[in-house]
C-alpha cells in the first residue's frame, strides 16, 4: 500500500519504474526506472535532447508516458490524479515564464490563487524574503534582470510548499553571485526537508548540491552517488612523482598492499592502480623511502563527475557512430 | 466536478491586468467599435425627417452586434497562443487549475471588456442620435426592443465568438494569425445580424427568442467542447 500523503520523511518520494515517453517514431526517453527518496537532492544530468526536460513535464502531468509507471508524491501518475500530484509539486520551468507586463507580487498573486494557498500575502512574503526580493515586489517582471526573474520563478515555485520540486535548469544564464543565491537556497530547502529534482548542465553543480545523480541519454545511464559513480566507472589510483626517475621501479612498486599494478607517466612520474588507498598510500611511502626515492609528492587522483559524465557520453556518441 | 472561483478569478484578475497594459490589445479593441459606429452615426445624423417612416420598418441599431461578434477575437485570439508565445502557459498548466477552470476564466477574461465595450459604444450611439439626429429619425432609431435585443445579445454572441476564437488560439502558433483567423471565423454572426439589420431576415418575437436560445446552447456546448479537446501535452510541447 502506498502512501497517499506524500508526507516528508515518509517513504519515497518518487518512484519511477520502466518510463518511456515517445512522440511518434522520435524516443524523448526510454525504459527509465529510479527511486526518489523524501528531503533528497537528486541531480539529473544529460545531455541537450536527452530527454530530461520531457522527463520533468511527464512526472508533472503535462504530457502522458507512453509506457510504464510512477508514483508522484504517493499518487499513481495517471490522468486521474493529475490534480492532486499537481497540488504536491512545483515546477520551475528552464524559462522562468513570468508575466512581463505585472509586477513581481501580482505574478506571485496570481499563482497563490491557483494553488489555493492558505494566508497568500503571507506566503507571498515569506517566498520574496527567501529569494531576497522582498523590495522589489512592485516591480514589473519586464524591468528586471534575467538573474531577478529565476529568482521570481523560485519565489513562485515556492509559494505552494511544495513536496517535490522541479527544478529545470535554474541557473542557466546565471551570474557567479545569482549562482550561489540559488545554490544556498537549494541548501536551505533540503535543510527544510523538501525533495528537489534538480536537471542541470552544470556538473559541478550536481557534485556540489545533490545527494545522488542520474545520468540520461535517453536511457538511464547510471545513477548513483557522485562519489560511488567515480569509483564505478574509473579505477583508484595514486600519483607519485619523484626528483630523478626510480631505478627499478618494477622492484619498488610489485607485491605493496592494495596495489594492482602501475604505469610510468612521463620521466618521474609514476601512477599506481590501487583497491584501497588508505592501504596502499603508507605503504607506497615506505617502499620508496627505503629505496632511497626523492618523492615530489603522492597524491590520490581526482576524477570529477565531469569525468564520470563525460566519459558515459562520449563512449554513447562512439557507439551512435559506429 | 467542483470547481474553484478563487482559481477562476485568478485567471480572470490577471487577464484583465495584462490586457490593459497591452497596447496592442487596448488599441485593437478600441478601433473595430469605431468602425462600426462612426459609418452608421454619419448616416443618421445626414437622415432628413421623412426618412423616419423606412427607419421605423428597418432594425438598423442590432448592425452593431458586430462589435460583440469581433471585438472578443482581439482577446481571446491572443489568450492561449500569446501565452505559449511568452513561455507563460507551461507555469500555469503546472498548477492545479483544471483545464474548465481555466478556459472559463480566460473566456470571463475576454467577455468582461468585450461586452463593455460593446455597451459603451452602444450607449454612446445612442445618446449621440438623441442629441443630435433629427427627433423624428431619433424617435424612429430609438425602439425599446431593439435596445433589448442588443443587451440581450451582446453577451451571447460574444461569448460564441470567444470560444470559436479560444478554439482557434489552442491550436495556432502565432498571436496575429489567431485574432485574424478568430475574426475571420466570427464574420457568421455579423453576417446575419447584418441581414436581420437591413431587413433581408424578418424578425419576430419568436426568432429572438429561438436565436437567443441557440446561442446560449452554443455557448455552453463551446464550453464543453473546448475543454474536452483542450490537450495540455499538445500545448506545451507543439505536437499536432
Amino acid at each position: 500500500m502506498h502512501s497517499h500523503d506524500g508526507g516528508k520523511g515518509t517513504g519515497p518520494a518518487l518512484v519511477v519504474h520502466g518510463l518511456s515517453k515517445r512522440f511518434g517514431d522520435r524516443v524523448a526517453f526510454e525504459n527509465v526506472s529510479f527511486e526518489i527518496n523524501c528531503g533528497e537532492v537528486f541531480g539529473f544530468l544529460g545531455p541537450n535532447g536527452a530527454g530530461k526536460t520531457t522527463t520533468v513535464r511527464t512526472l508533472g502531468t503535462l504530457i502522458a508516458p507512453t509506457s510504464g509507471t510512477a508514483m508522484v508524491a504517493g499518487f499513481p501518475l495517471a490522468h486521474e490524479n493529475g490534480m492532486e500530484i499537481r497540488r504536491r509539486i512545483s515546477i520551475m520551468p528552464e524559462s522562468p515564464g513570468l508575466y512581463l507586463r505585472l509586477s513581481v507580487a501580482e505574478n506571485l498573486e496570481c499563482f497563490a490563487d491557483l494553488y489555493e494557498v492558505p494566508d497568500p500575502g503571507d506566503r507571498i512574503d515569506r517566498a520574496l524574503r527567501a529569494v531576497k526580493l522582498t523590495d522589489r515586489a512592485q516591480d514589473s517582471c519586464g524591468s528586471l534582470s534575467k538573474g531577478l526573474r529565476q529568482r521570481v520563478a523560485l519565489a513562485r515555485a515556492l509559494l505552494s510548499d511544495p513536496q517535490v520540486l522541479f527544478l529545470d535548469e535554474p541557473t542557466a544564464g546565471l551570474d557567479p553571485v545569482a549562482i550561489r543565491d540559488v545554490h544556498e537556497l537549494i541548501d536551505e530547502l533540503r535543510q527544510r526537508g523538501v525533495t528537489i529534482f534538480l536537471t542541470t548542465h552544470r556538473l559541478e553543480e550536481a557534485e556540489r548540491l545533490c545527494d545522488r545523480v542520474a545520468i540520461l541519454n535517453t536511457t538511464l545511464r547510471t545513477i548513483g552517488r557522485p562519489d560511488e559513480l567515480r569509483d564505478q566507472l574509473f579505477a583508484k589510483t595514486l600519483a607519485v612523482k619523484t626528483i630523478v626517475p626510480l631505478r627499478d621501479p618494477d622492484r619498488v612498486f610489485t607485491g605493496l598492499p592494495a596495489v594492482d599494478g602501475f604505469r610510468e607517466d612521463g620521466t618521474a612520474g609514476y601512477v599506481l592502480t590501487v583497491t584501497d588507498s588508505a592501504v596502499a598510500a603508507p605503504a607506497l611511502t615506505r617502499a620508496l623511502v627505503a629505496a632511497g626515492a626523492d618523492v615530489l609528492s603522492i597524491s590520490e587522483s581526482h576524477r570529477s563527475l565531469e569525468d564520470v559524465y563525460l566519459e558515459l557520453v562520449e563512449s554513447d556518441e562512439e557507439a551512435g557512430r559506429r | 466536478m467542483n470547481m474553484s472561483t478563487r482559481r477562476i478569478r485568478a485567471i480572470v484578475r490577471k487577464e484583465l491586468r495584462e490586457y490593459r497594459r497591452n497596447g496592442s490589445v487596448v488599441l485593437a479593441m478600441a478601433i473595430i467599435p469605431l468602425i462600426f459606429v462612426i459609418q452608421p452615426l454619419v448616416v443618421v445624423f445626414a437622415l432628413p425627417a421623412s426618412a423616419s417612416n423606412d427607419l421605423a420598418h428597418e432594425h438598423l441599431l442590432l448592425y452593431m452586434l458586430g462589435i460583440p461578434a469581433l471585438v472578443p477575437a482581439v482577446s481571446a485570439g491572443y489568450a492561449v497562443v500569446g501565452e505559449r508565445q511568452q513561455g507563460t502557459l507551461e507555469p500555469v498548466l503546472t498548477t492545479p487549475v483544471r483545464r474548465e477552470e481555466f478556459l472559463l476564466g480566460k473566456a470571463l477574461a475576454s467577455l468582461f471588456p468585450s461586452t463593455g465595450v460593446a455597451y459603451a459604444v452602444y450607449a454612446a450611439f445612442l445618446a449621440c442620435v438623441g442629441l443630435f439626429a433629427h427627433p423624428a429619425v431619433a424617435a424612429a432609431l430609438l425602439r425599446w426592443p431593439q435596445i433589448l435585443a442588443q443587451v440581450l445579445f451582446t453577451p451571447l454572441l460574444a461569448a460564441w465568438s470567444i470560444w470559436i476564437c479560444l478554439g482557434i488560439s489552442a491550436r495556432s502558433s502565432d498571436v496575429r494569425v489567431a485574432q485574424q483567423l478568430g475574426m475571420l471565423a466570427s464574420l457568421p454572426g455579423v453576417v446575419v445580424t447584418s441581414l436581420i439589420a437591413f431587413n433581408a431576415i424578418p424578425v419576430t418575437l419568436g426568432l429572438a427568442v429561438g436565436l437567443a436560445a441557440a446561442l446560449l446552447l452554443l455557448d455552453g456546448l463551446g464550453w464543453r467542447a473546448m475543454s474536452a479537446t483542450f490537450n495540455r501535452e499538445r500545448l506545451v510541447t507543439g505536437t499536432r
